[in-house]
C-alpha cells in the first residue's frame, strides 16, 4: 500500500504560518502524511527535506509577498536536479496576475484566501491516483 | 537492481526513494532488502525515546552536530505517531533539525506508525538498515512519544536512551514497568527549569539496576536548546558502544536481534502469504463473523486459515 507524502514549507522570513498550519492538519485528517519542517526555510532545505522525505508534493505557502523569487529558486533546483515526479502547489497572498506566471513556472496549483480546505484536499489526494 | 548501486555509493535520492518501497512494503521491497543486507551492520543505532515534548528531537538535532564535529556520518529516523482513525500524521520533527538538512554527512527521514503499536512502525528496522548500508555510521531513531509499551526501540537500537524532563515526577512513577527498564543511558533534558532534583531523585531506582549486559544505567543533565551537557551525552554514548564492543554484548545481541527479525519476517510472511489469496479473503471474514459469535476461537480459525493455504 502506497501512502501520499506531502512536504509542507514555509520559504523565506515570511511568519505567518497558520495558513500553512491549517493545510498540513486538514490533509493530515485526510488519511496523508504530512511533513512539516517548519518556519524560515530556503529553497535549497525545501528540496532537500522533499528528496530526503520521498514527498508526492510540495506545498509552499508564502503570505509576505516574495513568492515569486522564493517559488521561482524552487522550481529551479527541482529542475536542475531533474526531479520530475514531485507536484508543487502554492497557497497564500498572491495576487492574479501572478498566478499564471506561478503555473508557467510549473506550479500544479495555486490556492489563495479563503480558499476551502475541502478543495485543497481534493486536489492533493488526486495527486499520483493515491 | 541499479536503485540499491546508488544508494550503496550514498546517494540520497535512491536511498530515499529505497526507503518508501520498505515502508510501503512493495513487492520490490524484499529485493532492496535482499541486497542491501550484507552491507548492513556498520552503524550505531541509536534509539531516543521518553515522554512528548521532553526535547527528544532538540536532542538528536544537538547529538547530530556534535557526530559531525567528530566526522562520523550521521542519519536519523523521526516516528511520529499515525492516527489510527485516518491514517494521516503530520510529522513535525524535522522543525527541530532544519539547519542540518544541506548537511551532506546527514540524512533525515520522518516516518509515521501506520498502525504499528511499540512507538516505532513495522518498517523501522528495515528504514535502519538503508540508511546503515548507505554509510550512515551513527544512526538515531526518535520514537513517538513514549508511554508504558513502547520499549520496541530497545529491541533495535545497540544504545537506548531515555529522555525526561523536570516536572513529570507523576509520569516517571508511572512508567517504572516499561521504559525505564531498558534505558542504557537516562537524561534529564531542560535541565534550565525547576525541579531537576526530584527527576532525578525518581530517576536514581532505574539506574541502581545493572543491566543483563553489566552495564549500570548512567544519568545525566543536558540543556538541548543551548548545546549544555552534549559532548559528554556524545562521550557516554561512545563509553557504552565500546563496551558493547569490548563485552561481546553486541555480538550475542546481534544473535537475539537476528532472532527477532526472522520471527517478525515469518509472521509477516504467513500473513502476506494467507492474506494475499482473493479466496482467503472471503474465508477470513466468514471467521471473523463466527468469532465474533463466539462460534469458534481465533487460534482455531487462524489455523484453518493456514490449512486452506497448505500451510498446516
Ligand atoms: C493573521 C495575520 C498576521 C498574524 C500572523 C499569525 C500567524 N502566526 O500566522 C500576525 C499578527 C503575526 C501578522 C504579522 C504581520 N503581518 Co500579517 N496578516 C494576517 C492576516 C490578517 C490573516 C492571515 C491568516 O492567518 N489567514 C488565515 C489563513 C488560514 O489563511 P491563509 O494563510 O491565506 O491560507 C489559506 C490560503 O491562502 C491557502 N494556503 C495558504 N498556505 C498554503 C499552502 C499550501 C501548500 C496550500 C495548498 C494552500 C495554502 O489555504 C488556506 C486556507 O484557505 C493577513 C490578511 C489576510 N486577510 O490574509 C495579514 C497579512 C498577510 N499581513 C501582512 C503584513 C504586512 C504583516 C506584517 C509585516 C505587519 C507588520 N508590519 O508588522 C507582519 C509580518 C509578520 C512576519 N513575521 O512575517 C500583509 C501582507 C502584505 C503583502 N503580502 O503584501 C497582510 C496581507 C495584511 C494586509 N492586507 O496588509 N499578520
Ligand atoms: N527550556 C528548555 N526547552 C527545551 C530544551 N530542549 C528542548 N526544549 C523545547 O521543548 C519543546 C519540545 O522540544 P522537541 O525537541 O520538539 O521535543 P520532542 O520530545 O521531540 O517532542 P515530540 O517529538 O513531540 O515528542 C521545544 O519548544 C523545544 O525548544 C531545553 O533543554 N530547555
Ligand atoms: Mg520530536
Amino acid at each position: 500500500m502506497t501512502k501520499l507524502r506531502v512536504l509542507v514549507a514555509k520559504p523565506g522570513l515570511d511568519g505567518h504560518d497558520r495558513g500553512a498550519k491549517v493545510v498540513a492538519r486538514a490533509l493530515r485528517d485526510s488519511g496523508v502524511e504530512v511533513i512539516y519542517t517548519g518556519l524560515h526555510q530556503t529553497p535549497e532545505q525545501i528540496v532537500e527535506a522533499a528528496i530526503q522525505e520521498d514527498v508526492d508534493a510540495i506545498g509552499m505557502s508564502c503570505l509576505s509577498g516574495a513568492h515569486m523569487t522564493l517559488f521561482k529558486t524552487v522550481m529551479d533546483i527541482l529542475k536542475e536536479k531533474g526531479i520530475d515526479d514531485i507536484v508543487v502547489t502554492c497557497g497564500g497572498i498572491i495576487p492574479d496576475e501572478d498566478v499564471t506566471k506561478l503555473k508557467e513556472m510549473g506550479i500544479a496549483a495555486v490556492f489563495g484566501p479563503g480558499t476551502p480546505l475541502r478543495d485543497i484536499v481534493d486536489f492533493h489526494r488526486k495527486i499520483a491516483g493515491k | 537492481m541499479e536503485l540499491v548501486e546508488r544508494l550503496l555509493r550514498g546517494d540520497k535520492r535512491a536511498a530515499a526513494k529505497a526507503i518508501s518501497l520498505l515502508e510501503d512494503y512493495d513487492k520490490k521491497a524484499a529485493d532492496v532488502l535482499g541486497a542491501i543486507y550484507p552491507h548492513t551492520g556498520k552503524a550505531h543505532i541509536i534509539g531516543i525515546t521518553g515522554p512528548t515534548g521532553t526535547g527528544k528531537s532538540t536532542l538528536v538535532f544537538a547529538l547530530a552536530k556534535e557526530f559531525r564535529k567528530r566526522d562520523k556520518k550521521v542519519g536519523i529516523i523521526a516516528i511520529d505517531p499515525t492516527s489510527p482513525y485516518t491514517g494521516g500524521a503530520l510529522l513535525g520533527d524535522r522543525i527541530r533539525m532544519g539547519n542540518l538538512t544541506l548537511d551532506e554527512g546527514v540524512f533525515i527521514r520522518s516516518m509515521g506508525t501506520r498502525g504499528h503499536a511499540g512507538g516505532t512502525s513495522r518498517a523501522t528496522a528495515d528504514v535502519i538498515k538503508v540508511l546503515d548500508a548507505m554509510g550512515m555510521q551513527k544512526i538515531f531513531a526518535e520514537t513517538a512519544g513514549a508511554g508504558q509499551s513502547e520499549v520496541d526501540i530497545a529491541r533495535i537500537a545497540h544504545t537506548s536512551i531515555v529522555v525526561e524532563m523536570p516536572g513529570l515526577g507523576d509520569d516517571i512513577q508511572a512508567m517504572k514497568a516499561g521504559i525505564l527498564e531498558i534505558g542504557d543511558i537516562f537524561v534529564v533534558n531542560k535541565a534550565d527549569l525547576d525541579g531537576v532534583d526530584s527527576t532525578l531523585a525518581n530517576l536514581s531506582l532505574a539506574v541502581e539496576r545493572e543491566k543483563p549486559s553489566g552495564w549500570k544505567p548512567k544519568m545525566l543533565l543536558t540543556v538541548a536548546t543551548e548545546d549544555k551537557g552534549i559532548t559528554d551525552l556524545a562521550d557516554l554514548i561512545e563509553e557504552h558502544y565500546d563496551f558493547l564492543k569490548e563485552s561481546g554484548t553486541l555480538e550475542t545481541e546481534g544473535v537475539e536481534r537476528a532472532k527477532e527479525e526472522l520471527r517478525a519476517a515469518l509472521s509477516q510472511h504467513l500473513f502476506l502469504r494467507v492474506l494475499e489469496r482473493p479466496e482467503l479473503i472471503g474465508e477470513f471474514n466468514n471467521l471473523v463473523q463466527m468469532i465474533a459469535k463466539k462460534e469458534m476461537d481465533p487460534h482455531s480459525a487462524a489455523e484453518k486459515l493456514l490449512g486452506l493455504a497448505g500451510i498446516a
